[in-house]
């Protein structure tokens, strides 16, 4: 008999009792009701506390803000499909592309990397990866030691609950919730291991 | 709709691997007490994450109704496990990744060393991962020449140190960090020599120690923290970011997870996403979450596999009083709060599996007469603690109580003549049957009053009963015995009420 139908077997011969599967209750919250300024100001809060950068600004205002968050770096990466104005006054870019994608070493010597994101969650302070053009393998978004990460207003969500609603999960998704962490020393948390130790996030107002 | 499987119930085949404890509990806790600096480590880092969690559990106004629904969820996939796993299976193999069944320990280290030879690698990178744990995977690879590098900052810790791990979030728990500058500037080859014990300079001392093992690995072998049935999906939780780079660099992903671990729909991460982080590390979310589904082209692995393990799980879901032990999620609430854990640490379980939980996992899934396992369900003062910190509101102390009626019942069919237990308890319900046996049994109440010291104790009791006091004192009993009162008291208020 394959292991397959052996566990099988086994598991249903536990379940000999025939346990029933109760209706699931869902009476946890699932919208926030935040209206946009809440919902920037309280994701602001949940990072600033992870030790991410946050900065909140109009549209035109992120070349600006990108060039000067990214001061004194040689190279950056960006995804194919990122905005190119929202990298314009930054010099240094290399694009990583299905087509031409950058070697391990290359993105390992680039200093940042520009990424845009599919969603937030502003009660946990996570911004949501999903691959899509613009946000990129998840190499990319991961080898580098300084991730600027932008936000638009928009996919700002207010519990976790409205934000997994709107994702495909067959996309392969990172959740960010501040630069990489631990706690393994004595339950404290200290900020900067194998992820990018420079989260900054450019929120986008609309 | 569940099918329904009409066969007889089968015999429980019970699990390998590092579940036993090669020792009683009391005799390893006893041993593990004498140790002050472990003591004293786990009690702060305890309390430090008690009061951590306790914050951010406080913040949200729907945390029991959270539970709730987490704890529904996992009795229904426990109801309908054999269906939702071929609908897992399904999908996670129409998406590109490969699905291996392991019946055991053993069955799942050969498929792991198998699929590491087929990628032609001599050393992989792990994520921190209980059922790797649980099957001895390390040791195993390590004894076929394969080297497992873990990567977890704790784990790194237990493993340079060749130590064991005491706690299943933060194997390293028991050390503190001037322990941890100890074991980096002994056991890494390019560890900076003025490493201090600041948090961070260890942290950056791992990082230059496992950046290159990141960007050359072949091969990767992680856990997975759920699996939805729904989608195919996997997901790994984590803090630092090497679970990122193990679960993203690497040509080959190999993971290992219990058959347990799966949710019926990814729309269930709603609630376990708010319920896992905040009851394991304290944090409204972990920095890292990454969810994959099969192979997506030019992005990370291209070779991902999944190894399915049964290792006593279909046996501990045969047990409909402690099949709920299953709906563990692996936060380690428990452990943070146990009186017990806080004092004797991880080690003095033997089990990959410590605190409150292993307690009943382990024996549950090696069967209770297995080795020492039958003296965990006793390693608990049943103060419920862990009960109301559990996130999915497993029921510990109730199944703690199951499994000691378990032990009493499996040793009374291997012996022939009653034990101590029996003889009590057969005495004491000829005793309490009658009201008048009783009665002559309270007599003898102010005896007791003599055997106890100033301090109203009794110390040392004579004979048999002897093993009662060696680890606590018994009080004196009261001079009047409960009856007694209630008859004088009745006595009082008839005659009052007839004046």
């Amino acid at each position: 008999m394959s292991a397959r139908t052996e566990i099988l077997d086994r598991l249903r011969s536990a379940l000999h009792d025939a346990p029933e599967a109760p209706e699931i209750p869902r009476k946890y919250r699932h919208t926030s009701g935040m209206n946009e300024a809440e919902l920037i100001e309280l994701l602001r809060d949940r990072l600033l506390d992870y030790k991410a950068g946050v900065s909140v600004v109009d549209e035109a205002s992120v070349p600006a803000r990108v060039a000067e968050l990214l001061a004194g770096t040689a190279s950056y990466v960006v995804p194919a499909g990122l905005d190119a104005r929202w990298t314009a006054l930054a010099p240094g870019r290399v694009v990583d592309s299905p087509e031409e994608p950058l070697s391990v070493e290359e993105l390992d010597g680039a200093d940042a990397v520009v990424t845009g994101s599919a969603a937030a969650v502003a009660e946990t302070g996570t911004i949501i990866l999903d691959g899509s053009p613009g946000q990129g393998r998840r190499a990319c978004s991961l080898i580098p030691d300084h991730h600027v990460c932008l936000v638009r207003a928009g996919d700002i969500y207010g519990v976790l609950p409205e934000a997994v609603r709107r994702l495909d999960v067959t996309h392969p998704l990172t959740w960010i919730s501040g630069p990489s962490a631990t706690s393994d020393i004595e339950l404290q948390r200290v900020e900067g291991v194998h992820g990018p130790r420079r989260l900054d996030v450019v929120i986008i107002r609309s | 709709m569940s099918s329904t499987y009409l066969g007889m119930p089968g015999v429980p085949v019970f699990g390998s691997g590092n579940l036993h404890t090669a020792e009683p509990f009391p005799v390893a806790a006893r041993r593990e007490l004498d140790n002050e600096q472990l003591r004293a480590n786990l009690g702060h880092a305890t309390h430090t994450i008690r009061d951590k969690r306790l914050r951010v559990v406080a913040e949200l106004p729907d945390w029991e109704e959270l539970r709730e629904a987490g704890s529904a969820t996992k009795t229904a996939v426990m109801a309908r496990l054999p269906e939702l796993l071929e609908e897992f299976e399904g999908n996670f193999t129409a998406r590109g990744g490969i699905i291996h069944w392991a019946r055991d320990a053993a069955e799942a280290n050969e498929i792991v060393r198998e699929l590491i030879r087929d990628a032609g690698a001599d050393e992989v990178v792990k994520v921190k991962s209980m059922a790797t744990q649980e099957i001895g995977l390390n040791e195993y690879l390590e004894e076929q020449g394969i080297s497992a590098f873990e990567t977890d900052l704790a784990e790194l810790i237990v493993q340079l140190d060749h130590d064991k791990p005491s706690h299943i979030l933060v194997p390293a728990i028991h050390k503190n960090r001037s322990q941890i500058r100890d074991i980096f500037l002994r056991e890494m080859p390019d560890v900076d020599p003025d490493l201090t014990d600041t948090p961070a300079r260890l942290a950056e001392a791992a990082r230059l120690h496992l950046r290159r093992k990141f960007l050359s690995a072949k091969v990767a072998i992680s856990g997975a923290n759920f699996a939805l049935a729904d989608t195919g999906t996997l997901a790994v939780v984590e803090s630092e970011g090497n679970g990122r780079m193990c679960l993203t660099l690497p040509e080959t992903l190999i993971t290992v997870m219990g058959v347990e671990k799966l949710l019926p729909s990814w729309t269930d991460l709603e609630v376990f996403m708010q319920l896992l982080p905040r009851s394991s590390t304290g944090e409204r979310m972990n920095p890292y979450t990454s969810l994959w589904t099969g192979v997506t082209e030019g992005d990370g692995p291209q070779n991902v596999h999944l190894v399915l393990l049964d290792n006593g799980r279909s046996a501990a879901l045969a047990d409909e009083r402690g099949r709920s032990a299953l709906h563990c999620i692996r936060c380690s609430a428990c452990m943070n709060v146990c009186p017990v854990y806080e004092r004797t640490g991880g080690h003095a379980y033997g089990s990959t599996y410590p605190g409150p939980i292993g307690a009943i996992l382990s024996p549950l899934l090696t069967g209770i007469t297995s080795e020492e396992n039958a003296s965990l369900p006793y390693a608990s003062s049943l103060c419920g603690a862990c009960y109301d910190a559990c996130p999915v509101k497993i029921n510990i102390p109730e199944i703690l109580v199951h499994l000691r009626s378990e032990d009493v019942q499996s040793r009374r069919g291997t012996k022939k003549v009653p034990g101590q237990m029996d003889v009590a308890m057969k005495a004491a319900s000829w005793v309490m049957g009658s009201g008048r046996r009783m009665a002559l049994v309270e007599k003898a109440l102010p005896l007791g009053k003599l055997a106890a010291g100033p301090d109203r104790k009794i110390k040392k009791l004579p004979g048999v009963a002897a093993g009662w006091t060696r680890s606590r004192d018994l009080p004196a009993p009261p001079t009047q015995s409960f009856r007694d009162w209630w008859a004088k008291e009745h006595e009082q208020t008839a005659s009052k009420e007839q004046a």
